[in-house]
């Protein structure tokens, strides 16, 4: 089912691009030998390369452009084994050389592709048009002083990939699928860390909006978002805002806008300057970036199970819904704990503990998987506890209660607490008898047709032993007993 | 004593090895001489001190039995290499008062292997220019005079590198060539200046003009000079990723002096129309020279020659325009900032007061070329010439072992001439563009004078990477024209 | 070529962020139309098939090794600098 926006003329389509920069894990930085780690004093990871002082000139770092390779491999895409460094030439503060070096019109990825998957189940094939590296810029501060702009280059210089999707995107919700998703490869394949509110991956939205059957529309540029979130409504925002424009009578201007999340509304970045002129060209410094099938292959090598790979086997050899399965290779940590729980035990009850139990305790206490006070062993032994017939289902679930509270081990706490099923006929038939005893009335209805009743007796059997009858047996004897 | 500043690179050195003096007293007499020729104007920073201090240094090393290969030789660098705490300014006025913070890798080689800096030459601003005549530092006086009495060009841009030299200065200095910065100027002030291999010597800490093109370079007094300091200034550096990762031969051995058999091109492309005879007659005794010195002289055609200039006129700037754009008053340098400027106001004052006219105009040529709608019709198609060009060369040396031309379509001119037309000003590289186009070895070696009585010189190019038979060649050239003219003053 | 007008020189001024004056603006006409005219002879160039060269070094890019060799020197990186503020570069205030 398409997504469409109900104008006052009639439907609309969105055609949404997006443009994600996603810093690339490594220790020093692209050109130079500078540190990568974050938060130190300003301009303290800072070499004369990045400072761009005279006669200063770039070399290129070999994991910088492994992981680039990783990552185009993680998406499908044509590696490029020749590749150009250009130069994107500007004025701005936070570029100390003038330029950056990029790359233009020969990347070192190209086409690719990310399976979207949708929260209904289904999935969408979303293009990739080609990932390049390029040098990340400082940082300007604009509220230290009333008068003057801080730059710390720190950042100056780190790398980056720029990863850059066909306009196949329909909707915000594809939007978010798709962020999602280029997320989870990038941090399964440890490129990158994809932590958008931190800035180490950013995304530039392009929209444009079309009546069905139409060709494209002229599209906006809505950057600085710094969530999933905020993505989906940002571009849902600009698509309002563009068909009200255009069934006003007016034209959209092609330009770059910003998001405004207070308000709720996107704004245009046009300032009096003419527009944009990058010129352009390979950079003399550096030469062709050539390399073998060798060397991808040895990175080939390296490839862990990527997300849809591993939620194919999870529904394969586990039995999971797409859904499901979904879920749980969203984040890699979330699989490999998931893959703890469900070794040697029922996928589909493990997954259901670990989806609908675990995450919703964890959700709810803002907490990580990686934070997890229950550990995937742990909760492990608790299923085993379920599947032995050692505690019912009920008493499981405030086992795990308790477990959330003081991360124990769940056998120590049925110990501790006695709260062991009582599986002992004898023992059940004593309690069955004490409430039929006290309730005659009740199980002359029962005899009489009223079967309905049987359930409220059974209820009456767990409270009276505290939950821990064995639901079925008390079923089954309290059938025998009052119906013979 | 000798006047030891009359001596050259390869004597100094012998006679500091046996004794004969010292490196003080070496660098004591250039500093003199420094005094007595500043009106030249040939170095922006004298650094005497740093220069005793170095050449003490140097005396102490030799006594506890350890030399480098330029142990004590007292050089001048041009003012285009970052020296470690000492002021390097590009001539611009834009980088007065810059004091890098690390040195430069080929003048770490030099001092590595014990040279002694005498100060920074000047040169045109930012290393563009023919003539040194538009360094904000002033301009710099030939030591050569004519008849006129006029002062006149030592040539561009490394003017102050050979100024030096040609006054005995300094022993040596060194240039950077990136349309003819080195071999020109040798050429007008007639000593020896060579630009090696494109990838030969590091560009690590030289302020970069054009990066496909620059290249540092010796700029001395004999053949044998230059290939002792090349020596000491080549070499891989991993900080340069378009640095060579080769070996650094024995250029000295390269000297034999025999070139019997070897085969020098001669490109008739470079007969131009309207070449003064002077230049052709010079060019003809270098070709009997060789030949009597037993090498075979062919014909070759570089077709492409005439185009190389316009080539290297959009290449050129194109680069520079975007290597020049880190000046901007933000991180060293100089700043405009006046009240209430917006960014872009500082940027825009900072770099119109700070860059020269010549320049200026380069950086917008430049961008000009670089912008949309242009790249195609002017970068793009350059970078094609460009290879037609270097494929001429390939061609040639496919016949050839060098290739003879002259280095300059004239002798020196006086100062103040040519400097209403900016592109009257490029046509002194037409000789020398072509093989920096293609990254060759080439060698400007004086062997004649002028009817006005100034020097002029020959220029040899090599294959690439074979600076060996260019100083072989170059130094029969040498011998066989026996140049000992001196400007006024130096005779003797 | 036709020769370049004040506004084409003005926005390329710009672009180099160099501050030129009107009476500039024309001289600086009149100077890069000469240059242009030059370098147009290279139209005339048959490059049929013939791929740009871009560097002379026949060589492809070195690839360094993925180490913290660098940095911690906030000093030097400073030293030369117009204006500083607590380890900062200072400029002009910036509104985005």
């Amino acid at each position: 089912m398409s997504y469409i926006l109900e104008g006052s003329t009639g439907p609309w389509e969105i055609v949404v691009g997006l443009e994600v920069h996603c810093q690339v894990i490594s220790k020093s930085k692209l050109f130079s030998g500078a540190s990568t780690k974050f938060g130190n004093e300003p301009n303290s990871n800072v070499s004369l390369v990045d400072a761009a002082m005279p006669g200063m000139l770039p070399v290129v770092n070999a994991e910088c452009v492994r992981q680039a390779v990783k990552t185009g491999l993680g998406l499908k895409a044509k590696i490029n084994k020749e590749s150009v460094f250009a130069r994107k030439n500007y004025f701005y503060a936070d570029l100390p050389q003038g330029y950056q070096i990029s790359q233009f019109d020969k990347p070192i990825v190209g086409e690719g592709t990310i399976i979207l998957d949708m929260p209904d189940g289904s999935t969408k094939s979303v293009g990739i048009e080609r990932l390049h590296l390029e040098q990340d810029a400082g940082k300007s501060m604009h509220d230290q002083d009333p008068k003057y702009s801080h730059i710390d280059l720190n950042r100056s210089g780190v790398a980056l990939m720029e990863i850059v999707s066909m306009p196949d995107i329909r909707s915000p919700e594809e939007a978010g699928a798709y962020l999602t998703k280029l997320r989870a490869i990038v941090r399964y394949l440890g490129t990158c860390d994809g932590n958008m509110n931190e800035g180490s991956m950013r995304c530039d939205a392009n929209v444009s909006v079309r009546r069905p059957g139409e060709g494209f529309g002229t599209r906006c540029e809505i950057k600085n978002v710094n969530s999933i979130r905020f993505v989906m409504q940002a571009i849902e925002i600009e698509a309002k805002r563009q068909i009200e424009v255009i069934e006003g009578g007016g034209e959209i201007q092609q330009e770059t806008r910003l998001y405004d999340q207070r308000l709720g509304e996107t704004r245009s970045m046009r300032s009096k300057e003419m527009a944009h002129d990058y010129r352009y060209f390979p950079d003399p410094d550096l030469l062709p970036l050539v390399f073998d099938d060798a060397f991808i292959s040895e990175i080939e090598k390296e490839l862990p199970e990527l997300p849809d790979e591993k939620k194919a086997r999870f529904m394969r050899e586990n039995g999971l819904s797409a859904y499901d399965a979904g879920v749980l290779v969203a984040e890699k940590e979330k699989a490999d704990y998931y893959e703890v729980v469900a070794k040697g035990r029922d996928g589909k009850l493990a997954a259901n503990w670990v989806i609908t139990n675990l995450f919703g305790a964890l959700n709810k206490a803002e907490v990580g998987i990686s934070d997890s006070p229950v550990t995937a062993e742990n909760l492990g032994k608790l299923i085993d506890l379920i599947s032995d017939d050692t505690i019912s289902g009920r008493i499981a679930k405030d086992v795990f209660e308790i477990m959330i509270e003081t991360g124990g081990d769940p056998e120590k706490i049925v110990e501790e607490k006695g709260l062991k099923q009582i599986t002992d006929t004898g023992a059940i038939e004593t309690a069955i008898d004490e409430v039929i005893a006290a309730n005659p009335d009740k199980v002359e209805e029962i005899r009489a047709g009223k079967d309905k009743m049987l359930g409220w007796f059974v209820g009456q059997v767990m409270k009276s032993t505290g939950g821990k009858a064995n639901p079925g047996m008390v079923n089954k004897l309290l059938r025998d007993k009052i119906l013979g | 004593m000798t006047d030891l500043t009359k001596l050259t690179l390869a004597e100094a050195r012998d006679g500091l090895a046996k004794g004969d003096y010292t490196s003080v007293e070496l660098t004591e007499a250039h500093l003199k001489s420094m005094d007595a020729h500043r009106n030249l104007n040939a170095y922006i920073t004298e650094t005497p001190e740093k220069a005793m201090e170095m050449a003490k240094a140097s005396d102490a090393k030799r006594a506890n039995g350890s030399a480098g290969k330029m142990e004590g030789l007292p050089i001048a660098v041009k003012d285009l290499f970052c020296t470690e705490g000492v002021q390097t300014t590009a001539a611009s006025h834009i980088l007065e008062g810059f004091k890098p913070e690390y040195e430069s890798t080929v003048t770490s080689n030099l001092f590595g292997n014990g040279a002694v800096m005498l100060g920074k030459a000047n040169l045109d601003e930012f290393a563009m220019g023919s003539s040194n005549t538009s360094s904000y530092y002033g301009n710099v006086i030939n030591p050569w005079k004519d008849k006129s009495g006029k002062d006149l060009v030592p040539g561009g841009s490394s003017g102050g590198s050979a100024a030096a030299v040609a006054a005995n200065m300094a022993l040596a200095a060194t240039g950077t060539d990136t349309g003819g910065s080195i071999r020109q100027p040798a050429s007008y002030c007639g000593i020896v200046g060579l630009k090696p291999t494109y990838g030969r010597c590091s560009r690590w800490g030289i302020v970069a003009f054009a990066s496909s093109l620059d290249q540092a370079g010796p700029m001395t007094k004999t053949v044998r000079d230059a290939a002792i300091m090349l020596g000491s200034m080549a070499g891989h550096d991993a900080k340069d990723s378009t640095s060579a990762p080769i070996a650094v031969p024995d250029f000295e051995a390269a000297l034999t002096g025999d070139i019997r058999g070897m085969k020098i091109g001669i490109p008739k492309e470079y007969r131009v129309d309207g070449m003064p005879e002077e230049i052709s007659k010079l060019w003809d005794n270098g070709v009997a020279m060789l030949r009597d010195a037993g090498a075979e002289v062919v014909d070759v055609t570089l077709p492409h020659t005439k185009y190389a200039l316009g080539t290297y006129y959009i290449v050129a700037p194109a680069e520079a325009s975007s290597n020049l754009a880190r000046y901007d008053g933000l991180r060293y340098g100089q700043r405009v900032m006046d009240d209430g400027d917006s960014l872009d106001d500082m940027y825009m004052k900072s770099r119109a007061a700070g860059f020269g006219k010549e320049v200026q105009r380069r950086i917008m040529i430049g961008t000009y070329v670089l912008s949309a709608g242009y790249y195609d019709a002017y970068y793009n198609k350059a970078l094609k010439v460009r290879r037609r060009i270097y494929q001429d060369f390939e061609g040639a040396f496919g016949q050839v072992d060098a290739i003879l031309t002259p280095t300059a379509p004239s002798a020196a001119f006086a100062i103040g001439e040519n400097e209403g037309d900016p592109v009257k000003m490029y046509l002194n590289d037409v000789f020398t563009v072509p093989a920096s186009l293609a990254g060759l070895p080439g060698i400007s070696v004086p062997t004649g004078l002028s009817a006005e009585g100034l020097p002029l010189g020959l220029q040899l190019i090599g294959k690439p990477f074979d600076e060996e038979t260019v100083l072989r060649v170059g130094g029969v050239l040498e011998s066989a024209a026996n140049f000992t003219a001196k400007p006024a003053g130096q005779e003797g | 070529m036709s020769s370049l007008d004040k506004e084409t020189v003005r926005r390329i001024a710009y672009l180099s962020r160099i501050n030129v004056s009107e009476e500039g603006l024309s001289e600086l006409a009149g100077d890069l139309t000469r240059i242009l005219d030059f370098v147009e002879e290279l139209q005339e160039v048959d490059v049929e098939g013939c791929e740009p060269l871009t560097s002379v070094a026949d060589l492809t890019l070195p690839l360094r090794k993925d180490e913290v060799t660098d940095g911690n020197i906030q000093q030097k990186v400073l030293s030369n600098a117009p204006m500083t503020d607590a380890g900062c570069f200072v400029v002009p205030k910036v509104v985005e």
